[in-house]
């Protein structure tokens, strides 16, 4: 791999540097003078060649570079473009390929760091000037560094078992590599198993979900880690170690039939999960009848055994003796190569927008409590009711609930249109109701939503454009009494209008999971300024995150649909087969260095390394001397920085790059 | 112009700051040119001899960018970036130099609006606290 020219060969020769000006269009060219930067560039010391040229990162462009690697001897390449983020890895090949260590290129970024974000020319080229001038400085310094490979460990975890997970699950295990799967919760499902019908086709969500659930259940290479969570994650991408807890259930999964009858004599109960707190379940249970695993978990804060020290009726009835009260944590190292997180999405909670009277009317509900009352599965058998049982008369929607909204969530959450129209079909459906959409506007933008959209118009729905501003059971008028009064302001007509209905379904938004904070710091990845989780590139990289080998889909990382969560899902699952597939990882080539003439053995680096990469050889003479270990060194240079002698350095990232940076940028 | 223009150097994280800088830059969101940025690794790569060569080549101002106190990309690296500064502030006063001429600014990858509001502040506060007196030439 790299180029085959030692560090020894180079300090004889002379350095040869090209450098070469991207206009990138006009995006870097309308603001910079390119041609002035590759003059002065010219002009610089060992700067062999200098040129400009539209696009640097096309063929033509690479081929530039490789040619003139070749003719004219370079030893040392430099591109401004770009920011590194984007296309070092490009102009790092493209060295390669001409037989250059790619650690012999350096990149200038005078496009974000410059033309795009100053727009007088004079002053834009004359700091593109000293961008070139600082990267031509440091890469006189540069080494060519040792690419080196390890195996990729074929087996991937995905965390999370909705609809993402287990998409990116069923694909991966499909390729026969063994996937563990590891859901927090009692079953697998998400929210998805809580739907009732999916727009715009009216497919029976669990129809189309517990195939795939069972899927994952039955599949020879998933292993199933339900009621389990990530504790800890460490090693780097092709060699995650991962360390789950796999929270007691207080039932033997080896011994559990899943008959169901310690659910049904358990005594107590609690607000079930799975109807959104619109039915009870036991203290044990599973949490809906296609649980996969069809295991039941103890619910230690509503269990009278734990609460008070008596009951075990569940352990009396238990036929195979499964029931086991001293059941313990339970800590499962993991050895994986991929990681793909799927971990969802937490339903707004409306009750913070207190004029709409959620938690305050008993019938204001919010979209997924809907799909509960909807389902046949749900407390009502698949009947639209109010709390007191009657059928509603009138069904008011109100969208846009805790989304497009400065207060809660400026962004679309993207799939409420779709759900409120969806709501409003199936009351038209079962009810002889009449129903209401009030919304800012109808965002239909998938395959057959529109269509979906002119559908439910013409079933004789009311659509009023406007905010609603309040719902309240004040009534003013004889026919708005017993009812809740919709108060909104109609935008087409102009004016505030009363709508006095019986039942208020809120479309509320999808945010981050109040935990996503704690899990990205855990995966080392980042956020967006909503919560979602950041991936590496917006449109060109949705999968990836900046930790290679962990990669992200469906609603973790922004609020999406089924079919954007399944393909992103799917592409998740091909980009951990593609590294599969290939079977080894590059390291790290930028890592910790010790010169062992220098190092005294005083263990101040061993002592600070979070990865435990330095490790001090007590036994060498005449003095201890620290050893790095590279695979597990991550070139943080904290150790460097701590470095009482001076003998650590950080390959790529040595004191002279830096400060021939500092240098070169001071000129004036 | 004849109004003094400060130099400023800001040594980047490549995880979040410099990300932001970049995202400041795909959004075309304008901030002033007196910075020049040196991509790091990590904050608690950058050594306090980096800082005062930086000071004693001229820059008026150091900026230290890193990750959010717990969002550090290599745990703690933040954290002995904060160190590192806490303890040079205490050599700048014995050198002569201000307070403000050493920065340190948490700035996650989402934050371009913010990378490019903090460039601005900076280079209001140093055109009050006026040139480095390290600063070689008054060169605009």
């Amino acid at each position: 791999m790299g180029g085959n020219i030692t560090a020894e060969a180079l300090d004889r020769d002379e350095r040869r540097i090209g450098v070469y000006i991207c206009h990138c269009g006009l995006n870097i060219a309308d603001t910079v003078d390119v041609e002035a930067v590759a003059n002065y560039a010219g002009t610089l010391n060992s700067v062999a060649v200098a040129r400009d040229y539209r696009f640097m990162c096309s063929d033509p462009g690479q081929d530039l570079i490789k040619n003139d690697i070749k003719e004219l001897n370079l030893n040392r390449v430099v591109v401004a473009s770009c920011s590194p983020r984007m296309h070092e890895p490009t102009f790092r090949k493209a060295c390669e390929a001409a037989s250059l260590n790619p650690y012999l290129f350096e990149m200038a970024n005078i496009r974000e760091d410059c033309s795009w974000v100053h727009d007088d020319r004079e002053v834009a080229t004359q700091k593109a000037k000293a961008l070139v001038r600082a990267a031509v400085a440091r890469v006189y310094y540069n080494d060519p560094l040792e690419i080196k490979e390890i195996p990729f460990n074929p087996d991937t975890l995905v965390v999370g078992g909705g609809i993402a997970g287990i998409q990116a699950a069923l694909e991966i295990a499909d390729s026969e590599h063994k996937v563990y799967l590891v859901e927090r919760d009692p079953s697998i499902g998400g929210h998805m198993i809580q739907l009732d019908k999916t727009f715009p086709t009216l497919d029976c969500s669990q129809c189309i979900l517990t195939p795939k659930m069972a899927a994952v259940g039955a599949h020879p290479y998933i292993e199933l880690l339900s009621y389990s969570e990530v504790e800890e994650v460490s090693g780097f991408v092709g060699a995650f170690k991962v360390k789950v807890r796999k929270k007691a259930r207080y039932v033997d999964e080896d011994k559990c039939t899943g008959c169901g009858l310690c659910q049904e004599k358990c005594p107590w109960t609690a607000d079930s999960e799975y109807d959104v707190g619109l039915s009870k379940r036991k203290a044990i249970y599973t949490p809906f009848a296609q649980a996969i695993p069809n295991v039941p978990v103890i619910d230690r804060d509503s269990c009278a055994y734990f609460l008070k020290g008596k009951c075990r009726a569940c352990e009396k009835f238990c036929e195979t003796g499964a029931i086991d009260f001293e059941q313990v944590d339970q800590f499962i190292e993991l050895e994986v190569g991929a990681i793909i997180l799927a971990t969802g999405y937490d339903a707004f909670d409306p009750s913070t927008i207190s004029q709409y009277g959620y938690g305050i009317y008993d019938n204001v509900i919010t979209g997924l409590q809907f799909e509960r009352l909807s389902a046949a599965t749900g407390p009502t058998g698949g009947e639209i009711r109010l709390k007191d049982g009657r059928k509603p008369e009138s069904v008011a929607i109100i969208h846009c609930v805790g989304s497009r909204d400065q207060n809660y969530h400026e962004y679309c959450s993207r799939v409420c249109c779709m759900y409120g129209l969806k709501v409003a079909h199936i009351v038209k459906d079962k009810t002889n109701a009449d129903v209401y959409e009030m919304y800012i506007d109808m965002r239909c933008f998938g395959e057959g939503y529109e269509e979906f959209y002119k559908r439910v118009s013409e079933e004789g729905v009311n659509f009023i454009r406007g905010k609603v501003a309040k719902v309240t059971d004040k009534a003013v008028s004889e026919e708005e009494e017993g009812k809740l009064v919709v108060i909104c302001e109609d935008t087409l007509l102009g004016s505030i209008i009363r709508v006095p209905v019986d039942m208020v379904v809120l479309c509320i938004a999808l945010e981050a999971r109040s935990d996503a904070e704690e899990v990205a710091r855990k995966f080392i990845i980042s956020r967006r300024a909503d919560g979602f989780f950041l991936e590496r590139h917006v449109k060109l990289d949705p999968v990836a995150t900046p930790s290679d080998g962990v990669l992200i889909a469906g609603c973790c990382q922004g609020p999406k649909d089924i079919p954007d969560t399944v393909a992103q899902a799917s592409a998740a699952a091909a980009r951990a087969l593609a590294m599969i597939s290939k079977g080894r990882v590059t390291l790290e080539a930028s890592v910790s260095h010790v010169n062992e003439d220098l190092c005294i053995g005083c263990g101040r680096c061993e002592e600070l390394c979070e990865f435990h990469a330095p490790k001090v050889d007590i036994y060498e003479k005449p003095m201890p001397v620290s050893r790095v270990n590279e695979a597990l060194c991550k070139g943080c240079g904290a150790c460097a920085v701590a470095c009482p002698t001076g003998a650590i350095s950080i390959k790529h990232f040595k004191p002279e790059q830096i400060l021939a940076m500092v240098d070169a940028l001071a000129e004036t | 112009m004849s109004e003094f223009e400060p130099s400023i150097l800001c040594f980047a994280c490549n995880w979040c700051s410099y990300a932001a800088a970049d995202i400041a830059g795909t959004s075309r969101i304008q901030y002033p040119p007196n910075v020049r940025l040196l991509r790091v690794m990590c904050s608690g790569m950058v050594d306090a001899e980096y800082v005062l060569k930086s000071l004693e080549a001229g820059f008026d101002g150091v900026m230290v960018a890193g990750c959010h106190i717990g969002d550090c990309h290599y745990i703690s690296g933040n954290i002995k970036a904060q160190e590192m500064v806490t303890r040079l502030k205490k050599l700048l006063h014995i050198l002569g130099l201000e307070d403000e001429r050493l920065m340190l600014k948490w700035i996650a990858t989402s934050e371009g609006p913010i990378f490019a509001e903090t460039i601005k502040e900076y280079v209001e506060q140093l055109k009050k606290l006026g040139p480095s007196p390290f600063r070689k030439e008054l060169v605009t």
